[in-house]
């Protein structure tokens, strides 16, 4: 019965050759194949960004009277609504960290030469829409935190020459931050964005399967000695078992550490103390705190880092065709690249240097480069 | 079909089509786009508020408070005892709204730190201007506590 109804369906879908294909796909076995996970893991928390925002939906209400009060309505009433919208923050908070991860080892291990420019485009054009997700869903629940941060990431767009007046009011949606501003951003976080994000991610995905998983060049003999894994069943069940792990911390992390609401937003209160974007956005915090105010050539200071990290953001996209080293080997721009990661991770440290003690900084910086040449040593040893 | 492309008819109509099709693309964007673009909507514009009165307690005790100035936010300083000052309370930098530090006496935002004397001026920290300054007007009624005005200066 069951057979028949296979082969009824076959007959219509075609379905044997979806199977037949993905019978053949297969995973590169070397010292590194641990970081194929890493993207899997990001679409993970995306599928879980997805389900948890829809829930959400049916209670929240974009506007400004009503915003956080149906916040506090979910966390405090809705059965599990606690559960949910933790579960809906924290999982954006380890997507985008994945996210991130995901970037630096395709980064590092050189997998974006050809023929994978595009593919290495479409991610960092995944990776820029997974921070609109997290600016604009953070005004959301209309608190304090929320209103400052959308007035300050808002205003930074003014630095655009020519047409910054232009794009504040556009992501405004008027002049100031407003019961305006927060229906627009809920229109490009639940249907905007999640419309190119799925032409992007189905870009970024389709590409991967067209052209498959990059072996980076000092793996290339191992990976030819050792046999690759079948994705199905093999690597398929070591990433679904990935994300029941990761589905797991989500529920404890969102039972021990249930997301705080803050207070409501107050257009006429002043900033209060200590006040930081989420930990993502703090390398640039911190960078804008540091320059002093000022002007040059009509241009004042705090527009040139603004300028430069858009400048920073577009070298990123562009890197497989400015990197020209075909052999894939280490060269300028890994510097480049390290250089730009330690910036941001010591720029991200010094904006959370106010909460944790000095000591603890620099005893997790010690921690992180000595874990660096361990696994340094390691690759050395093997070669 | 190569010789029927190269043929000069052919490939006017084509051109024709694509640049009708481009045409029709255009009319659809345009309005989506000026849809989007939200529109100038004129605000009554404030010329000074009262901002009650000197008994106020936030006053007395942080010896600040935020009045609203028409859609602006406004610092209202206790100095001394008679001096009162107003300034914009939209930090110069980006936006933040300012407050006043009592015991370091400045006007400093919290957002990046940006610090201001109690004439409004810039002194350190990124703001790239000075705030606005408004007048204060104490209105003494016998021995009532005075109202406050506050107005464009």
């Amino acid at each position: 019965m069951i057979a028949r109804a296979g082969k009824w369906l076959d007959d219509r879908l075609g379905l044997s050759t979806i199977v037949e294909l993905g019978s053949h796909k297969t995973v590169p076995v070397h010292r590194y194949t641990v970081f194929y996970y890493l993207g899997g893991m990001t679409l993970f928390f995306f599928l879980v960004q997805v389900c948890t925002g829809v829930l959400l939906m049916l209670y929240y209400r974009p506007s400004a009277n009503e915003a956080f009060e149906s916040v506090e309505f979910i966390m405090t009433v809705v059965p599990f609504g606690w559960l949910i919208r933790s579960i809906h923050s924290w999982s954006a908070n380890l997507m985008v960290f994945f996210a991130m991860l995901h970037l630096a080892s395709v980064y590092f291990l050189k997998a974006y030469r050809p023929p994978r420019e595009l593919t290495w485009v479409s991610g960092v054009f995944v990776l820029f829409l997974i921070l609109g997700f997290g600016f604009s869903g953070y005004l959301l629940p209309w608190n304090q935190l929320a209103f400052f941060a959308t007035k300050v990431g808002t205003d930074i767009a003014g630095a655009v020459p020519f047409i910054g007046h232009w794009m504040v009011r556009f992501l405004r949606g008027g002049d100031r931050v407003s019961g305006g501003t927060l229906s627009r951003f809920y229109g490009w976080h639940v249907a905007v964005l999640p419309a190119i994000t799925c032409v992007f991610l189905g870009a970024h995905l389709a590409l991967v399967q067209l052209k498959g998983m990059s072996v980076p060049p000092s793996c290339e003999e191992e990976a030819g000695k050792r046999k690759p894994m079948k994705f199905f069943p093999h690597f398929a069940l070591r990433d679904l078992s990935g994300w029941l792990f990761a589905l797991g911390c989500l529920a404890a992390l969102a039972a021990l550490f249930p997301w705080e609401l803050g207070e409501k937003a107050d257009l006429f209160a002043p900033a209060y103390e200590n006040i930081r974007p989420e930990w993502y956005f703090v390398f640039m915090f911190q960078t804008l705190k540091l320059v002093p105010g000022g002007e040059i050539f009509g241009l004042e200071y705090e527009a040139i880092p603004i300028l430069l990290f858009g400048a920073l953001g577009l070298l990123l996209m562009l890197v497989p065709f400015l990197d020209r080293s075909v052999a894939g080997k280490g060269n300028v721009w890994s510097v480049v690249g390290a250089v730009a990661l330690l910036f941001v991770i010591g720029m991200t440290c010094w904006g959370y240097m106010s909460l944790l003690p000095l000591y603890v900084v620099i005893l997790s910086g010690i921690l992180l480069l000595l874990l660096a040449f361990i696994t340094r040593g390691g690759r050395r040893s093997e070669n | 079909m190569d010789a029927l492309e190269s043929r000069p008819r052919r490939r006017f109509l084509n051109y024709f089509l694509g640049s009708s099709l481009g045409a029709v693309v255009v009319s659809f964007l345009y309005p989506i786009i000026r849809f989007a673009s939200p529109p100038l909507i004129p605000e009554a514009t404030t010329n000074q508020v009262e901002a009650g009165d000197t008994s106020d307690p936030l006053l007395m005790t942080k010896g600040f408070k935020i009045v609203r100035f028409g859609a602006e936010p406004v610092i209202l300083l206790k100095v001394t005892d008679t001096e009162y000052r107003a300034f914009s309370a939209t930090c110069t930098h980006l936006d933040c709204i300012v407050g006043y530090q009592k015991e370091r006496t400045r006007i400093f935002c919290n957002c990046h730190g940006g610090a201001y004397d109690l004439n409004g001026r810039n002194v350190s920290g990124p703001p790239p201007r000075p705030l606005t300054a408004y007048k204060v007007n104490l209105l003494a009624k016998g021995s009532e506590p005075a109202k406050i005005v506050v107005s464009k200066a």
